[in-house]
């Protein structure tokens, strides 16, 4: 994963409540077995209408998402960060998300910043003629107007984002830990272990 | 010391914690990790790209469900049929190869335990109670059914899981939603499970995990307790929970995973001990009373959008936050509904009787009870009855439901997930509606255009009756 820390540009003044990852990428799509190429079928429904704003070229490459409140409900489809990675969207920014996406999101490089349904609204209106700019380390959006908005993430994760760490890797590195783990819940729940025999 | 009194979700949580880091970010043990073919190529993918294998192959089950048709599988003879969508072969395929690749038991899709993920780990005793349960699918709420901690994940946490058999996870918050007094006759665990997720809206449980408690809630079976946990994501919760009890205990006794002999007792003894102690506090509790609860309907596309089938489409503007406002003439417009219509004059085309949420012996024991000896409307263009597993299909032919159903006009398909996702051939065409017991109404769910009410397996069976949605409670001759 490649470290995050400034993505400044276009955002997509998208906005609407309960964006669920059907809407973000549908079933049909899910076939794949590749992590890439997802983009052409991201938000399919909504750009059947010839006036989304995905195909409006004022916003062609936009780096930055603006959404609504719980943002990436529903499936747990991590195809639906595939799809914003592959569509270039580097940052979304919304009221609430939920807890899945955000954890998708996140795993794939892709920022997500929660911020008062006030400053979306600021947002909204910015994006329709201006860049945004999202600044991981300070933990701020800012636009050209001065406006300037703080946001919170977990440290755990902006460690990750800012080093672009390989989370596996960490998590192997604590083979021990895991293992002295096992044998103590081997002993407390025998019953746990040996489920299955391949 | 005295220990702090601690909720159910505290419990399970300690007590597989291998590590707290000074963030507050935990490494959790998961004890069993069910797979499937959509969310897992990749994730193998990266295995082999970094030359990684799977650390606990027996705490592992794969199974496909997603995007098998649920058609015949094989021919006369036993042998197996071709699929016809290319893609949807090789995403099976890749599954085939990984499970023996990398060590995993995989049951096959014309093995006889083949079924939806979440019907095959309650039901092989793979999912037990006080276990971390995950699995590349967001309904793997299901499972705190059980009692045990389940939660959907993405590939790159089934990756890591099958890597390490553990995840990165900061606690959840807790919510309880207290169900009180007792759900009336023709109301079942999918009319109260709507409800909660009416009351508390689809982002109400973002970032908790929710434990159900009350009278009502312990007069459910285990299926019906599965199908509440199982639509807690679809109140933005990530898990659900329902301590265990005898009742959850008689389920699991005997199944082909779960504990044997002494094991058992000691399990089950274990097992006693999963309540939320006295005096242990929630972040939120929600109360509901049972007996007001009527069969419940959806008229939008989020899960949130539910009314009692006795009432009427509501107004946009009646909604008090204005993004709501706007989300719901959104969903009116693609629902073709005008506000004021009462739910029981909207027409119905499709109707699918399936799904993970509702697709287990009980739910097709209710739906065959409305349908015997009756027949679909000539409205009905399609209707499908998609048992959970191949043990429920074996179940429910012992006991001559299949009967029923094709009698009614209803096809008896096999096992999976079908129309509850539209991504196999089961798809509900564009403009048409379907009365569905699965657990998502949202736009093109069920296939690009197609419009979705959720009910409960006794409410499709109605519709499927009388080609409307239909207040079961009538046709049940019940006294209102």
């Amino acid at each position: 994963m490649s470290p995050v820390n400034i993505i400044e540009g276009k955002a997509y003044p998208f906005g609407l409540k309960n964006i669920d990852t059907d809407v973000i990428i549908p079933a049909e799509w899910l076939k794949t077995v590749s992590r890439s190429g997802l983009g052409r079928g991201a938000f399919e429904s909504i750009r059947a209408n010839p006036d989304n704003i995905f195909d409006n070229s004022d916003y062609a490459g936009a780096p930055i998402l603006i959404a609504g409140d719980n943002f990436g409900c529903g499936s747990s489809r991590e195809h639906a960060a595939w799809a914003l990675g592959d569509m270039g969207i580097e940052a979304v920014i919304a009221p609430s998300f939920s807890d899945i996406f955000s954890s998708n999101a996140f795993k794939n490089g892709i920022l997500t910043v929660v911020l008062p349904q006030e400053a979306i609204d600021r947002l909204m209106e910015v994006a329709k003629t201006d860049p945004i700019h999202v600044d991981l380390d300070s933990q701020t959006v800012t636009t050209p107007f001065q406006d300037r908005f703080s946001f919170e993430i977990d440290p755990f994760r902006k460690n990750c984002l800012a080093n672009g760490l390989d989370e596996i890797g960490l998590t192997m590195a604590m083979d021990q830990k895991i293992s002295n783990y096992e044998k103590r819940a081997s002993a407390a729940w025998p019953w746990l272990g040996g489920a299955v025999s391949a | 010391m005295a220990s702090r009194p601690r909720t159910l979700y505290e419990k399970i949580w300690d007590a597989h914690v291998i590590d707290r880091r000074d963030d507050g970010t935990c490494l959790i043990f998961i004890d069993r990790h069910l797979v499937h073919e959509v969310t897992s190529p990749q994730a193998f993918e990266g295995l082999r790209a970094a030359g990684r294998t799977v650390r606990r192959p027996d705490l592992t089950l794969a199974v496909p469900d997603h995007n098998l048709p649920t058609t015949a599988r094989t021919d006369g003879k036993g042998n197996r049929l071709p699929i016809a969508d290319v893609e949807s072969a090789e995403q099976l395929a890749a599954l085939e190869k990984n499970a023996p690749d990398f060590g995993i038991r995989y049951i096959g899709a014309t093995a006889r335990e083949q079924g939806i993920v979440h019907v095959v780990g309650p039901e092989q005793g793979f999912s037990l109670p006080g276990a971390t349960i995950v699995c590349g699918d967001s309904h793997t709420a299901c499972h705190g059914g059980l009692g045990a901690l389940a939660f959907g994940i993405g590939t790159s946490e089934v990756e890591h899981v099958l890597a390490t058999q553990t995840l990165l996870l900061a606690q959840s918050r807790s919510m309880e939603v207290r169900v009180e007094g007792q759900l009336g006759p023709g109301v079942t665990a999918k009319d109260l499970v709507l409800e909660i997720i009416g009351r508390i809206g689809a982002a109400g449980g973002n970032g908790h995990v929710i434990e159900y408690t009350g009278a009502a809630i312990r007069a459910l079976s285990v299926e019906g307790r599965l199908t509440v946990s199982n639509m807690s994501i679809e109140g933005g919760a990530r898990a659900g929970l329902i301590a265990p009890d005898d009742v959850t205990f008689a389920y699991l006794k005997g199944r082909p995973m779960a504990p044997m002999g002494e094991q058992w007792d000691e399990a089950v003894n274990y097992w006693r001990s999963l309540t939320t102690d006295p005096g242990a506090t929630y972040d939120k509790t929600i109360v509901i009373d049972a007996t007001r609860i009527a069969p419940n309907v959806t008229w939008g596309t989020s899960p949130e959008d539910v009314v009692p089938i006795t009432g009427a489409v509501p107004d946009p503007m009646s909604f008090a936050d204005p993004s709501k406002q706007a989300a719901a003439q959104k969903s009116l417009d693609y629902m073709g509904l005008t506000p004021g219509t009462r739910m029981q004059d909207v027409l119905v085309e499709n109707i699918f009787i399936g799904s993970c949420t509702n697709s287990r012996i009980e739910d097709l024991r209710a739906a065959a009870a409305v349908l015997k000896g009756r027949k679909k409307a000539a409205g009905i263009k399609w209707a499908i009855v998609v048992p959970g597993s191949g043990l429920v299909k074996e179940q429910a032919e012992a006991e001559g439901l299949d009967r029923i159903f094709i009698e009614a006009g209803l096809e008896w398909r096999e096992p999976g997930c079908s129309a509850c996702l539209g991504m196999n051939p089961d798809k509900v065409p564009p403009g048409e509606r379907s009365a569905s017991t699965s657990n998502r109404n949202f736009v093109g769910r069920q296939g690009p255009g197609a419009r979705t009410h959720l009910v409960s397996p006794a409410m499709a069976a109605a519709a499927a009756v009388t080609g409307r949605l239909t207040d079961v409670r009538e046709l049940m001759g019940v006294n209102r």
